[in-house]
């Protein structure tokens, strides 16, 4: 960026004027935030942290492996959805379509639903062939849903990766004679994942915020502990706590993004 | 000079915001010509949504009357349970009657009238269950369902601190699962299993027996739930129950739901 | 088979009556929140790119909130926390009670959380635009609005369609969560209808089917739309 082949007396920059439109809509922040300040201090009770900070605790790590464990369930499943949309078998691209369609194009909450309260209805069907433990358990129902959620999500991420990666690629893998499967692993991939890095993450990030839906079918997630410490307290600080906890995860999350970006593209830099 | 003018802006909205944490309500000057009541729609035969979806139920039939002596104008709110209490706080209705005991905790957030039913929790298990008594050595590790903040799931967690106790956002739902055998017992008020075990959609199950109800959290039995302040709605209730209960309206509601008295022992 | 088809149907005995008025809250809610999501994005991409750091500073801090909450909780903190400040506010200053219902607490909480994902959407098109554009209207003696309105919304409308559609489409299935406030929306109905009838998995599929019905229907509407917008393009 910084040319030194001439050197132009860059004018200082005038003092950005203080313009009120911009006053007023930052005094309203500053206001919220003492109005914060001045709740918190008012309403602010040890006995609630005493009472209800483990299970906090224990609802965030809920969050945490509920999400963790059907982000990679979910990644799996991708993969072969994301090939059937590319595929030129039409019966492969039909179905994938479909099954993209069909998780994308609904509310994860009414699947959620159907997966736990409406399977729930055939358990004798589940029980004889043996999958009812699944089913049985809110946790796995959450977990599935989540699952075939965001593989229809992720498969449109990775198609979208791998499509953006030139033809040449696998022209030049052809014709050293490597193998396809190869090429896809080894050449194709790796390129694509880097055009992914940022669309995975946000991924991650409406994942956990979706995830607060499993309290409903009685997870105890992070919302669902903090819904129980409301209906015991009415307070209105339990929210409060869970709003902070969630928006110190999503922020982490896309800092640690960009810099993970930053880092593996500093070859493409120059 | 702006910059004044918008602190000045940011003081008053946040005295505005801040008021809002301390003030008190105050029903106290409104004529009461017409009551809006909560009820929540899925706790039958308490109160329910029939198959035309309308509301039925011993609370519902008992509002009525309570309206019809106050002479004043009821029209019914549905509210899920666990947005009960806020959403009597917050204006969206001025009643609550929804078979909410008269506990403590609740006591603390919103007032209530007299009791106007009071009857004991029970458990139920499915019939094939091998859990023989409700001790928590029998239920240890087993799955409890209740309905969300209930004095049910508080019980339940009190009574039987090893088991896993699941909450459900109404009764349907637990019924629901204990049915396909998510659950291997439920704990809610007697006459709501009682009903269940005894329809068709209950009959998976047996209720194991009747629980002592503990004060400190199942209180002084099922009241009328009142924002704070608002006395004259107080006592026009307290009024109306006790004359309904007086002129014969109480038994012959009983009557329509159950074979037994529900309201329990008298008290004062 | 025939029995599913009475409890879908019409009148006293079906669900169909009550699962259509769970349609036309989910539609109206939905067509509802949009105008308000979209005039705030803009003016929140608007504040993003003034010169006025302490604007752009709050239009931040807005989508950082926004973008970062659960949808679910953003609608409880509204539904719960404004519905307590203003009656609060109402006590304190005298005025008669309001009380947001399930259906504009949602209206709120889904429009907010549209406009945070908007103002981005609008953001990237607007450098999408070139500064001649802005340039050369102004030097054919266009007033700053008109610039705006003739010559940068119409090319910003084509470039955001895509962006704005996707948002819609999450619009649309987010109202499926104020059911839990107690809207009676189509899922709040098929819960009710699944409930008294004890047929979950009919009812909670037929919601997902009318979901995916309106998805559809939204994915001509759009096509549609996005024609018009290029309808000055040379055909390819």
């Amino acid at each position: 960026m910084s040319g030194n082949t001439t050197t132009l007396a860059v004018p200082a920059a005038p003092r950005p004027k203080l313009k009120p439109a911009g006053l007023i809509a930052i005094g309203i922040w500053i206001a919220v935030a003492i109005a914060f300040v001045f709740y918190f201090v008012q309403a602010f009770d040890v006995t609630l942290i005493e009472r209800f900070g483990m299970k906090y605790l224990s609802g965030l790590w809920v969050t945490v492996s509920l999400v963790a464990v059907s982000f990679v369930c979910g990644a799996i499943v991708s993969l072969p959805v994301a090939l059937g949309r590319m595929a030129t078998n039409p019966i492969a691209r039909a179905l994938s379509f479909a099954f993209v369609y069909f998780f994308r194009g609904t509310p994860l909450i009414a699947q959620i639903f159907l997966i736990y309260y409406g399977f729930g209805q055939f358990h004798g069907f589940f029980e004889t062939i043996g999958l009812w433990w699944f089913f049985r358990e809110a946790w796995y129902c959450g977990l599935l849903s989540l699952a075939l959620n965001t593989a229809a999500y992720q498969a449109e991420i990775l198609r979208g990766a791998i499509e953006s990666v030139p033809k040449g690629q696998w022209e030049g893998g052809r014709s050293l004679g490597i193998p396809r499967l190869v090429i896809f692993f080894k050449i194709v991939l790796p390129q694509a994942l880097i055009v992914a890095l940022r669309p995975y993450a946000n991924e991650i990030i409406l994942m956990i915020k979706a995830s607060a839906i499993v309290a409903i079918i009685t997870v105890y997630d992070l919302f669902g502990e903090t819904r129980q410490a409301y209906s015991r307290t009415y307070d209105f600080q339990t929210y409060v706590w869970a709003a902070l906890l969630y928006l110190a995860i999503v922020e982490a999350l896309r800092h640690a993004t960009n810099w993970a970006e930053r880092r593996l593209t500093r070859h493409l830099k120059r | 000079m702006r910059l004044a003018q918008s602190f000045a802006l940011a003081a008053a909205l946040s005295a505005l915001l801040a008021g809002a944490a301390v003030a008190q309500e105050s029903d106290a000057d409104k004529d009461w010509s017409t009551v809006r009541i909560g009820t929540e729609g899925a706790y039958p035969p308490f109160n329910f949504l029939d198959a035309s979806g309308e509301l039925k139920g011993f609370d519902v039939d008992i509002a009525k009357a309570l309206c019809e002596h106050m002479k004043v104008e009821c029209t019914f709110v549905t509210q899920d349970w666990d947005g009960m209490i806020p959403a009597l706080q917050n204006g969206n209705f001025d009643a609550i009657i929804a078979s909410m005991s008269i506990t403590p905790e609740r006591e603390e957030q919103i007032a209530f009238t007299n009791k106007y039913y009071n009857t004991p929790p029970a458990i139920a298990v499915p019939k094939d269950s091998e859990v023989t008594e409700a001790t928590d050595e029998a239920l240890s590790g087993k799955a409890i369902g209740a309905q969300v903040s209930t004095t049910h799931a508080r019980a339940a967690a009190a009574l039987f601190p090893d088991a896993d106790i699941r909450q459900y956002p109404t009764a349907e739902e637990y019924k629901l699962d204990i049915e396909n055998g998510r659950l291997d017992a439920v704990m809610d008020d007697v006459v709501v299993l009682d009903e269940w075990v005894k329809s068709d959609e209950g009959k998976c199950c047996k209720i194991l027996g009747t629980l002592p109800a503990d004060p400190q959290i199942y209180g002084k039995g099922v009241g009328i739930g009142l924002r704070k302040g608002n006395d004259k709605l107080k006592e026009m209730f307290n009024k109306a129950i006790a004359e309904i209960r007086e002129d014969g309206t109480y038994e012959k509601i009983q009557g329509q739901y159950f074979d037994f008295d529900v309201y329990g022992a008298e008290t004062k | 088979m025939n029995e599913s088809l009475t409890l879908l149907g019409f009148g006293s005995t079906g669900w169909g009556d009550d699962l259509a008025r769970g349609v036309l809250v989910t539609v109206s809610l939905s067509l509802a929140t949009l105008p308000i999501g979209l005039v705030l994005g803009f003016l929140l991409s608007l504040a993003k790119q003034s010169e006025d750091a302490l604007l752009k500073l709050s239009a931040d801090i807005f989508t950082t909130i926004f973008r970062g909450l659960p949808e679910l909780l953003t609608l409880f903190l509204v539904y719960f926390g404004i519905n307590a400040a203003l009656k609060s506010a109402s006590q304190a200053t005298g005025l008669p009670d309001i009380a947001l219902s399930s259906f504009v607490s949602g209206m709120v909480a889904l429009g907010v959380v549209f406009s945070a994902f908007a103002s981005e959407v609008f953001l990237s098109a607007f450098r999408a635009i070139p500064h001649g554009q802005r340039e050369g209207g102004l030097s054919l003696g266009l007033g700053r609005a008109k610039v705006m309105l003739l010559v940068i919304l119409p090319q910003l409308i084509k470039i955001a369609l895509p962006g704005l559609a996707n948002l819609w489409m999450n619009l649309l299935k987010d109202t499926a969560l104020v059911s839990v406030i107690g809207l009676a929306d189509i899922l709040r109905q098929a819960g009710i209808a699944a409930r008294v009838s004890r047929e979950p998995f009919l009812f909670f599929g037929t919601a997902i089917v009318l979901y995916l019905i309106l998805t559809i229907i939204s994915s001509f509407a759009i096509g549609g739309i996005d024609r018009w917008t290029k309808r000055g393009e040379v055909a390819k």
